[in-house]
């Protein structure tokens, strides 16, 4: 096969545009150097009035925004799914990983939550508390300024909280909670389980002249039109054409791996072109992954060579291990006090919870290690598919009839209109060597890519937290006045724990050390074995906290990406 | 009006109100400009308005089925003073591009309304369709309640076939244009969210705490650029 190869020789070719991609591209570019970035599937912009969802009405789509074609409904940003037709992975037998991959620029920032957390020293340096997993060779100290220049760019609204495992930032001003948050507040406060205004990345008041203000749709998840909220894309990747930054765009352009030379070191990448199904390559002085953490390592397992014959930055057997997930476990409740609602104001606010509760459990009173927080959901949202099904279930509450059919059920419709509540946890899992993503050597994607395999179980610490959640959960909903709903997840189903990579959080498989044999990339986040490959997704997270990884990979790829600047400039690599 | 006039003068009017007290007017323009192009398409891909195209193009339910979905639509929500039914709202056309986009849910409606008219002729001599109002009614008290303890599993076909009906009639309706007039939801506009109306407070015995809302945005200044001290105080 003839590869056709490109004459432009690339300061950094950056292989993916989610967070980590974009900060690298926003950082590099802006630094002057000519970069490529390489993204798996088609250009998107929310404020392409061809792409966007939001402001949609359900009736707008046929199915009602059901999710028979969008893993999370007609309406969701998202490009890729749990399924990708002609993309699959396995997995292998008794253990159980389910994965979540974006096709699209901007990738999974399209349509995340936007909570935006940073690591504690505590969460950096947990081992030295429990004993458990591997500290970060970096503490927050190293991180802080980054965060500090991440929250200022990008924006996130929050509040000073001066708790210890939940550094404050530069906040916007958080929204007001709405009804069901004040109820909840009510209810864990009667458990001294705190709760705070949430700290999420969407922009409450004007941060700069690229980004529009939030005019509260709550929509988030269908990606702002005005830039209000934090995608890759509209924040990081168009600012930086805008600003003059010397970015070629290779859009379905799947990277098949690495390209390196005789002294092992990286001079590119290949890649296929979706459109037309021929492999290229590109050359580049450095290589950024930022494909996500199990498609970096996928990469990296896929660029085998006399210098790295077992896949490159893969002499120690780290990639791909140290695969983890958040642990979660919801529960919804009925809240008697939240019905016949007063549907006269609107309630939408931002997409997803204005109040939630950090951890704050005591170990020394606990059978598990590390926390968990608690998100909060509920409320008179918009009708999608699924509104009005089981109409009046609750009437069981109240001793009458479930069922029936007549006008009675515009009634029953709206009489329980925006009286469910709910919560979920999201916790730390611990990292573990034996959960891993590895290559199939039997099958390979429709490009001719082998794919990934998976091998993840839970264990007692993860299934042990979850029994506290779902406690935790019963006692919340108690002092609400609420009835929970559903029976108690209980020990034949982990507690209702999710399966390992559902809550969309895996990190882990390129991980930082100091040590090359027990890590795969230096604390800036560069390959131990190839110092012009750097890594900028979630897979160099040594552990996970009990915190959403982004607002840490977009901190950590700013950090790499001055220090690939200041690399080039002493001519290091 | 068509909808894009209509969703300016929404934003018009809903800023317009909140920002009375900002002499600042470029936010406003900033959010109309772009929100204002916005077309009517929902957003698909190719691909997928592709398969949108190729379901709409095909018909599932044959006449008598969609007659037949029609009358049990209507009853199952039924008209009144205010609204029309959920056959007026569209719920059957809904339920029948559903049976195609989510082939699962066919041989459980095709057969459901298969022993709709088999019981109805059995018990009066007529297709379901064609019977008095009284009669069919008569024949759904029999399948339209249920014991919420006894698992869908265990109950009878024909009760969970009349569930299913009646479940995508209501969120046919309510995700219609009708229906989320009827409902009340007041929201997927532009607007200011400024907490909640002190009467609603007042009506479910809650309110906001001092110390809370002080921490809360200011949204007379949100349109005022953020700056900080070194601390992370919000001076603007």
């Amino acid at each position: 096969m003839q590869i056709k190869e490109s004459s432009k020789v690339y300061d950094v070719i950056i292989v993916g545009s989610g967070a980590g991609g974009g900060m690298a591209t926003k950082v590099l570019s802006e630094a002057g150097l000519k970069v490529a970035v390489v993204e798996a599937g088609p250009f998107y912009d929310p404020a392409n009035p061809e792409q966007s969802t939001q402001l949609k009405w359900p009736y707008e789509s046929p199915r009602r925004g059901a999710n028979t074609r969008r893993a999370f409904g007609d309406f969701d940003a998202l490009y890729g799914g749990w399924d990708i037709k002609g993309e699959p992975y396995t997995v292998a037998e008794g253990t159980e990983f389910n994965w979540f991959r974006a096709r699209m620029l901007g990738g999974r920032t399209n349509h995340w939550g936007r909570i935006s957390l940073r690591f504690s020293q505590r969460d950096f340096k947990h081992k030295d508390i429990d004993g458990l997993g591997e500290n970060w060779p970096i503490g927050y100290e190293d991180v802080k300024p980054y965060y500090d220049k991440v929250d200022k760019l990008i924006g996130l609204f929050g509040s000073k909280e001066n708790l210890e495992n939940e550094p404050d930032g530069f906040f916007l001003p958080p929204p007001k909670p709405r009804l069901h948050e004040l109820f909840y507040i009510k209810g864990a406060r009667k458990s001294n389980i705190p709760v705070i205004p949430s700290r999420m990345s969407m922009v409450t008041k004007k941060i700069n002249d690229d980004r529009g203000v939030c005019f509260y749709c709550g929509q988030c998840n269908r990606s702002c039109q005005v830039y209000a909220d934090f995608s890759s894309g509209s924040c990081l990747i168009f600012p930086a054409q805008k600003n003059g930054g010397q970015i070629d765009m290779y859009v379905n352009a799947m990277v098949r791996e690495v390209l390196t030379d005789e002294e092992g070191r990286a001079t590119g990448v290949s890649y296929i072109n979706k459109e037309d199904r021929k492999e290229y390559s590109l050359k580049g002085k450095v290589v950024v992954l930022a494909a996500s953490a199990c498609s970096s390592a996928r990469i990296l397992l896929n660029s085998k060579s006399k210098q790295h014959p077992n896949g490159l930055g893969n002499s120690s057997d780290v990639v791909g291990r140290y695969l983890h997930d958040s642990t979660g476990a919801s529960r919804a409740a009925f809240i008697p006090e939240l019905m016949n609602r007063d549907v006269s104001y609107n309630e939408d606010g931002v997409g997803g919870m204005h109040v939630y509760t950090p951890w704050w459990g005591d170990h020394s009173k606990l059978d598990f290690a590390r926390g968990y927080h608690i998100e909060v959901w509920g409320g008179m949202g918009m009708p999608g598919y699924g509104f009005g099904f089981n109409p009046n279930d609750l009437n069981r509450f109240f001793g009458e009839k479930i069922g029936g059919y007549g006008e009675h059920l515009r009634d029953d419709v709206k009489k329980y209109y925006g009286s469910v509540l709910g919560m979920s946890g999201r916790g730390e899992a611990i990292a573990r060597k034996d959960n891993y993503c590895e290559i199939d050597p039997s099958v390979v994607d429709e490009w001719g890519i082998p794919v990934l395999r998976f091998n993840y179980k839970w264990s007692d610490q993860e299934i042990k937290q979850t029994k506290h959640m779902q406690d935790t959960f019963e006692e919340i909903i108690h002092n609400m006045g609420g009835i929970a709903l559903g029976d108690k997840p209980g020990a034949a189903n982990n507690y209702g724990l999710t399966k390992p990579g559902e809550i969309i959080h895996e990190v882990g498989t390129t991980r930082m050390g100091n040590d090359p044999k027990t890590s795969v990339v230096n604390k800036f986040q560069q390959l131990h074995e190839a110092d012009n490959v750097f890594i900028v997704d979630a897979g160099p997270f040594v552990s996970q906290a009990d915190k959403n990884p982004t607002w840490t990979i977009l901190a950590l790829s700013w950090r790499t990406s001055d220090y690939i600047v200041q690399q080039l400039k002493a001519q290091n690599i | 009006m068509d909808r894009r006039e209509s969703l300016k003068s929404i934003v018009l009017g809903s800023l317009a109100g909140s920002f009375a007290l900002s002499c600042k007017g470029e936010l406003e323009e900033q959010e109309l400009a772009v929100i204002a192009d916005g077309a009517t398409v929902y957003g698909r891909t190719a691909e997928e308005k592709a398969i949108d195209e190729q379901l709409y193009a095909e018909q599932f339910f044959n006449e008598h089925e969609m007659d037949t979905l029609r009358v049990l639509c209507a009853l199952i929500l039924p008209a009144n003073s205010e609204f029309g039914s959920a056959t007026d709202a569209g719920s059957p056309d809904f339920i029948e591009f559903m049976a195609k986009d989510y082939p699962a849910f066919q041989q459980r409606l095709r057969g459901g309304l298969m022993w709709l008219d088999h019981e109805s002729n059995i018990r009066f001599e007529k297709e379901f369709k064609f019977l008095e109002e009284l009669n069919q009614k008569q024949l759904l008290d029999g399948i339209a309640y249920y014991d919420y303890d006894t698992p869908s599993s265990k109950r009878p076909f024909e009760v969970n076939f009349f569930s299913l009906v009646r479940n995508l009639t209501l969120t046919g309706y309510f995700t219609s244009e009708m229906g989320i007039k009827d409902l009340g939801y007041k929201g997927n506009t532009p607007n200011v969210w400024d907490g909640v109306p002190q009467e609603v407070l007042d009506k479910h015995g809650v309110s906001y705490e001092k110390e809370w809302l002080a921490k809360c945005i200011d949204q007379s200044k949100r349109a005022d650029l953020a700056q900080w001290d070194d601390e992370g105080n919000l001076l603007t």
